[in-house]
């Protein structure tokens, strides 16, 4: 053992003196892996920290959301399907909501209305998000006009803006009273955009989910879970395309990786040949060469991986964040909680570091069985 | 479900181990008809050269099959949050046939990988290379194990689909089919019985051919029995007093972070033992039979039965440990 | 006295199979012993070159036997074969062959990097050889900066680190004056002293009639000529 660990260390000192030697060589392929590393592990980093996210926010919302349909599509929910939900064994409370999109023409995006039941907002007030501050120019005692359903002009005074969380989804929030709410778009009192449950019991909410639907036909119960699920998958399959459409850059890199380890200068040939003559055995050779590789795939691991975490923890990732995060026109000005586990190293290793060597090591291999005999012909 | 990141990344370490093993099959067969080490013809030349690249390539595919034995792990645990009744990885390689059979195929391939390497190192320190065609032969044994674990693995995700919300009705009926979240098991006191025995019987064996040089293969074969008894035990019983849950029967589970990652502190015994000792039983036969090879696995063997019996032991050692230390009560 | 180094009805073809094949070595029968300084001799593409490489184990010949201390080589793998290179020969190339960007002692110590000595006495002993060759002082030079003549004397160290029986030298005084050729001779009688076998191809005059050299051996077209 002592021993092996002394020819490696041989071998390694070698190979970091060959690496050094010939660093302009080295230095561009260096680049381009590093670069490669970078823009996996952003992809991996970025989306992951957001699966982790949409997961958080979801921890509060209800077990149950109960929608009503109509003809197939969504429609309100009156107020007496609340009473008749509240009397489905296992479930703790039952509460009607309101809520909605607002396509505000001037800044050409939608915002999220509610009437939130936890607070009373009085007549003519909102509260609104960040990101609505921020592209209407509005700030707190500002008065907002909105238009109604009927084309009437609405005017509301902005009572506060919400505070800038780490989450994602305050950013176009507009909060306003329950009769504001139902003056804006028409909607009749007594009705609700839809109904949520909380269930006592986790292992429960199939199952009342089920009753739901034996109890009003013409609902559909959306559980959390499901919510959670289609979440995942959706931002799953975004990730997927993002790193598909990198395979060309990676093939790119395994195609420059063979062409560097396969064109080997004179100089370099006559190296290992001279090894070989002098004592140093094919297994030596292979081994040193595939040391460098391995110096080289971590140098440019860690610093990929590093670069990676800045550009998305702390610069919340501009290269890939509109195309993986796909949310509403108004990006939340937020920074993710860092997160990092195994299956994402495992991932970027696989796409990194295995091609790379998958792609030297015949050439490396070729470089090794030069025979010793070259260097006096 | 193609397009899930650490999908793409296993679909391409078994593409890239394919497409290296391939040509080794080619190479192999032509080492099988042609084979001379007596010949200092060009071609022999070549062909010894070529074995050099063959080891490498198989060091590279075990190297990989480990790290993707791991990613699949995780995947499925990752992805039992998309699946109707799947609280962990079993619940995922539950999904459909073939995510069982995919891992098994990965196990066999790992074992596999480990022995043609063990043999490769015993082989090289004869100078007349005995065990070459035996080796070369296993080749053609890895190869179609290799290709059937990529296939049932690209199997089984093609036909994985997450219970997602559909636009249409959306909700709950579509996805009334559940997975079977738990493994089939065993009841703890028979399980906790076999492991010890069975382990323990390694143990003994170890010591036994430690001490009189004899029976190597009877702790070659006793320690490939172990393997599956010790996966049934962690099963049965040992899932159970790590997780302090009467009815959580994960063998996944205990890689994750909440369990203080201690399914590395038990598989890593276990899948080094075992392999050392199955490589030892498949090569041993054949290196009795080469005279050249005995001073070396003189030297050799007794290393080997060393450390996977210390493993061995480890490995005992650490079950009854958390067995003793949990605040579950099974028995 | 035995044989060290026996060859019999070995023959080296280049170019195998191809049309162009053709034997650079052709048939010799040669028995070499301890501690003799041999030349091998003729004009250039006499074979003289390939046959130390068949010596000298660097390479595997395609037709007879090579017999090193006893031990047929002939069918030995490269593993094995440089195993046996390793600790009986020593190599100074006609170009000297040192790895230019690192020291003359790191070129030195090269050839015992896969023995693996410990890092101190592996360094001991190659600082030990540059000295007895008077080149300590330039052991931290870059070998891009020596000059032929030490070129040649860090060679003569890198082949000596593994304390190898034979030294074998393709050409040594091809690339010196006069002078330095004489001292290259110098070091020959050194080595020959230490009890070392040493073998030379050359066909400078100058080595020829050396008195240190004990036999010559004459090649021509790839058979001994005498």
């Amino acid at each position: 053992m002592r021993h092996w660990i002394a020819r490696q260390r041989y071998l390694i000192d070698y190979t970091v003196a060959a690496l050094a030697r010939r660093k302009a060589k080295n230095a561009g392929l260096l680049a381009v892996y590093t670069a490669l590393v970078f823009l996996v592990a952003s992809v991996l980093l970025y989306s992951h920290a957001l699966k982790r996210e949409a997961a958080y926010l979801l921890q509060a919302a209800p077990e149950v959301v109960v929608q009503k349909l109509t003809a197939g599509r969504h429609d309100l929910v009156p107020a007496s399907y609340i009473e008749k939900l509240r009397d489905i064994r296992g479930v703790r409370s039952v509460e009607g909501r309101l809520w909605g999109y607002y396509f505000d023409p001037l800044v050409a995006a939608n915002f999220t209305v509610m009437a939130p039941s936890d607070r009373a907002l009085p007549a003519g007030s909102i509260a609104i998000g960040e990101g609505i501050a921020r592209t209407r120019g509005a700030a707190e005692g500002d008065v907002m006009a909105v238009r109604g359903y009927d084309g009437a002009l609405i005017l509301l005074r902005v009572a506060e803006v919400l505070p800038q969380s780490a989450n994602i989804v305050t950013s176009d929030l507009l909060l306003m009273g329950e009769t504001d709410f139902q003056a804006l778009f028409g909607i009749r009192p007594g009705h609700y955009t839809d109904v949520t449950l909380s269930v006592a019991h986790p292992r429960e909410v199939r199952k009342v989910a089920e009753k739901v639907v034996l109890l009003l036909p013409d609902t559909r119960p959306v559980l959390r879970e499901e919510v959670l699920r289609t979440y995942e998958a959706v931002f799953d399959w975004r990730e997927g395309i993002v790193l598909t459409l990198l395979v060309g850059a990676g093939l790119a890199f395994a195609i420059l990786a063979w062409e560097k380890a396969s064109g080997l200068s004179a100089d370099e040939r006559r190296e290992i040949g001279v090894l070989k003559a002098v004592g140093w055995e094919t297994g030596d050779v292979l081994k040193m060469k595939l040391w460098e590789g391995a110096l080289v795939s971590g140098f440019a691991f860690l610093a990929g991986f590093t670069l990676a975490y800045w550009h998305v923890f702390t610069f919340s990732a501009p290269l890939f964040a509109p195309v993986l995060k796909g949310w509403s026109v108004l990006y939340p000005d937020f920074s993710l909680t860092p997160a990092v586990d195994g299956l994402q190293l495992a991932s970027l290793f696989l796409f990194t570091v295995v091609p790379y060597i998958a792609a030297t090591l015949i050439p490396v291999w070729r470089a090794a069985v030069t025979d010793p005999d070259t260097v006096m012909r | 479900m193609l397009f899930h990141p650490a999908v793409m990344a296993l679909l391409l370490a078994d593409a890239l181990s394919l497409v290296l093993l391939l040509p080794a099959g080619v190479f192999a067969v032509r080492l099988l008809r042609h084979w001379d080490l007596k010949s200092g013809s060009a071609r022999q030349i070549n062909l010894e050269r070529q074995t050099y690249l063959i080891a490498t390539v198989l060091g590279f595919v075990f190297l990989v099959q480990i790290l993707s034995l791991l990613l699949l792990v995780f995947t499925a645990d990752r992805l039992a949050v998309q699946f109707v009744g799947a609280m962990c990885a079993v619940g995922t390689f539950n999904v459909n046939p073939f995510g069982f059979p995919a891992l098994f195929l990965k196990l066999a391939l790992f074992f596999l990988a480990a022995t043609w390497l063990f043999m490769d190192h015993v082989d090289n320190r004869a100078p007349d290379y005995p065990l070459t065609r035996v080796k070369y032969a296993l080749l053609l044994v890895v190869l179609p194990v290799a290709t059937l674990a990529a296939l049932v693995q690209l199997r089984y995700f093609l036909d994985l689909r997450a219970d997602v919300i559909t636009s249409c009705c959306g909700s709950l009926f579509t996805g009334s089919k559940t997975v079977t979240a738990e493994l089939a098991q065993m009841p703890p006191l028979p399980a906790m019985i076999g492991f010890y025995v069975a382990a323990g019987a390694v143990v003994l064996a170890g010591l036994h051919y430690l001490w009189h040089r004899r029976g190597a293969l009877v702790f070659s074969g006793l320690s490939a029995v172990a393997f599956p008894v010790a996966i049934a035990a962690v099963i049965a019983f040992l899932s159970l007093y790590i997780y302090e849950h009467p009815h959580h029967h994960c063998p996944f589970c205990l890689l994750k972070a909440e369990y203080g990652y201690v399914g590395y502190l038990v598989y890593l015994p276990l899948f080094v033992g075992s392999a050392l000792g199955m490589a030892l039983g498949v090569t041993l036969p054949f290196a009795a039979r080469a005279a050249t090879l005995r001073p070396v696995m003189e030297r050799v063997m007794p290393r080997v039965v060393a450390t996977a019996t210390g493993l061995f032991f480890l490995l005992i050692m650490l079950v009854a440990w958390f067995s003793w230390r949990s605040n579950l009560v099974l028995l | 006295m035995d044989a060290f180094i026996e060859l019999r009805g070995v023959r080296k073809a280049w170019n195998e199979g191809l049309p162009n094949q053709f034997w650079a070595v052709d048939g010799i029968d040669l028995d070499l012993a301890r501690g003799c300084v041999t030349l091998l001799t003729g004009p250039s593409g006499s074979g003289k070159t390939t046959l130390l490489t068949l010596l000298g184990a660097l390479s595997r010949p395609t037709e007879g036997r090579v017999r090193l201390a006893g031990e047929d080589v002939s069918s030995l793998p490269e593993r094995f074969l440089t195993e046996r290179r390793r600790h009986n020969f020593g190599f100074v190339f006609q170009q000297f062959n040192l790895i230019r960007g690192l020291s003359v002692l790191e070129n030195v110590m090269l050839p015992a990097y896969p023995l693996a000595p410990p890092h101190g006495e592996l360094r001991a002993r190659a600082l030990q050889l540059l000295r007895e060759l008077g080149l300590e002082h330039r052991s931290e030079a870059r070998v891009e900066w020596l000059s032929g003549g030490e070129a040649q004397r860090a060679a003569i160290a890198r082949a000596l680190i593994n304390d190898p029986p034979v030294i074998i030298a393709d050409e040594p005084t091809a690339n010196l004056d006069t002078h330095l050729s004489m001292a290259f001779l110098a070091i020959v009688e050194r080595l020959k002293a230490q009890g070392r076998t040493v073998i030379l191809s050359s066909h400078d005059a100058l080595v020829s009639e050396a008195p240190v050299v004990d036999r010559i051996v004459s090649l021509r077209d790839g058979k001994v000529v005498g």
